[in-house]
């Protein structure tokens, strides 16, 4: 249940600017609002995008949240295979990492 | 009216990101089967388009997710995304809420489908307006198909979706194109993104080009995710597409791997019935 409410905090920073401010104004009184677990909010307040790719965010909302965080395109694919190396496969969802996160054009 | 124009593309946000990154050998004749589809869509003169997408939560979330959804609003804007990260620029795109709620009213007689009078296109609309409607001055009507969030709506269904808005469209006085756009198969936004698997995504559209109703619709979830990804439960829209057009068959274009687009580079076409044609 946290990872959807997880989910929706970064679906709401994709989309509302009014979130995105809220953001930075008050990060803390954002992520308090979204009861999430102490691992989603510290991988949020660490800006750990592989985390929550390991985690299981949903990959098109990660992919431009990751954006919106400033990662390039290739450091966003290594922060993925870095956290799968790291804390081991994905843990919901549909986008869980195939043969081991090799390959890819990054 | 009718459908004056049927066809699918690919979608990838890499198609206008990460443009220069792609093999010149492969995305020049890429972009020339676009530019070719762009051509034959305006040489049918449509008097508005309908883009059925499968949309990455720009406008749906799980907290009230429809299998079906279609736009009823005279404007949309889009992109939702960082127009400098998608290099597609922000804009107004025109709609038209009478066709929409036309469409809708006759769609709703064998298909239970959401309307949304707000709507932000992401990159599976933006992306395929950028390469057929650049001037981006053509009305267009949305229609998403939950490829995201499953439970998802089943492939029969889809087909399903698709002759229920080729019904609403030969009701409509209006001259109306269709595009449907999403990846074949592919793994995009995971540390796989540029996995792609050649020979399915030709199998999936030769069933397409064949309009072979129930090979489109074999495919169990399991077997897609298994062999295409997670990206690969995108068929929907290209399965709507073959619904709006059963009876007739189709065309490749073009369909060939393009890594650092996470997905095949890919059009194709559905060769609609005579009277269109003629009226044409």
């Amino acid at each position: 249940m946290t990872l959807y409410r997880l989910q929706k905090l970064l679906y709401e920073l994709n989309r509302d600017p009014r979130v995105q401010e809220a953001f930075a104004a008050n990060r803390e009184a954002l992520l308090s609002e979204y009861r999430l677990s102490k691992e989603e909010a510290d991988a949020i307040r660490s800006d750990d995008v592989g985390k929550l790719y390991i985690l299981g965010v949903n990959g098109q909302i990660l992919m431009h949240f990751a954006a919106w965080r400033g990662l390039a395109w290739d450091q966003y694919i290594q922060a993925m295979k870095d956290a799968l190396a790291k804390h081991g496969q994905v843990r919901a969802g549909i986008y869980a990492a195939v043969e081991g996160g090799e390959g890819g054009a990054v | 009216m009718s459908l004056v124009f049927a066809g699918i593309m690919s979608h990838g946000p890499g198609m206008t990101a990460r443009a220069e990154r792609a093999d010149p050998a492969v995305r020049e004749p890429f972009y020339a089967a676009l530019d070719r589809l762009r051509e034959e869509l305006e040489r049918s003169r449509p008097d508005a388009l309908i883009v059925i997408a499968a949309e990455h939560f720009a406008n749906f979330f799980m907290n009230n997710m429809p299998a079906y959804a279609i736009g009823m609003a005279d404007e949309y804007e889009g992109p939702i995304e960082d127009p400098e990260w998608l290099r597609i620029e922000r804009r107004t795109i025109p709609g038209s809420a009478d066709l929409s709620r036309r469409i809708i009213g006759k769609v709703m007689e064998s298909v239970d489908v959401a309307y949304a009078e707000e709507w932000k296109f992401d990159h599976g609309i933006m992306v395929p307006l950028n390469f057929l409607t650049p001037r981006f001055d053509l009305p267009v009507i949305p229609a998403n198909i939950n490829c995201q969030g499953p439970p998802l709506t089943p492939l029969s269904r889809a087909y399903e979706f698709g002759r229920a808005i080729r019904t609403a469209c030969d009701a409509a006085p209006e001259r109306i194109a269709l595009i449907g756009t999403g990846g074949i198969s592919h793994w995009p936004a995971t540390p796989n993104s540029g996995k792609i698997n050649t020979e399915w995504d030709q199998e999936f559209l030769r069933r397409w080009a064949a309009n072979d109703r129930s090979a489109l619709t074999s495919y169990t979830d399991a077997e897609t995710l298994r062999d295409a990804g997670q990206g690969g439960f995108e068929i929907r829209t290209l399965t709507a597409v073959a619904g709006a057009c059963e009876g007739s068959s189709g065309e490749v274009w073009f369909c060939e791997p393009i890594p650092i687009f996470a997905t095949s580079g890919f059009a194709a076409v559905m060769n609609l019935n005579a009277e269109a044609r003629a009226a044409a």
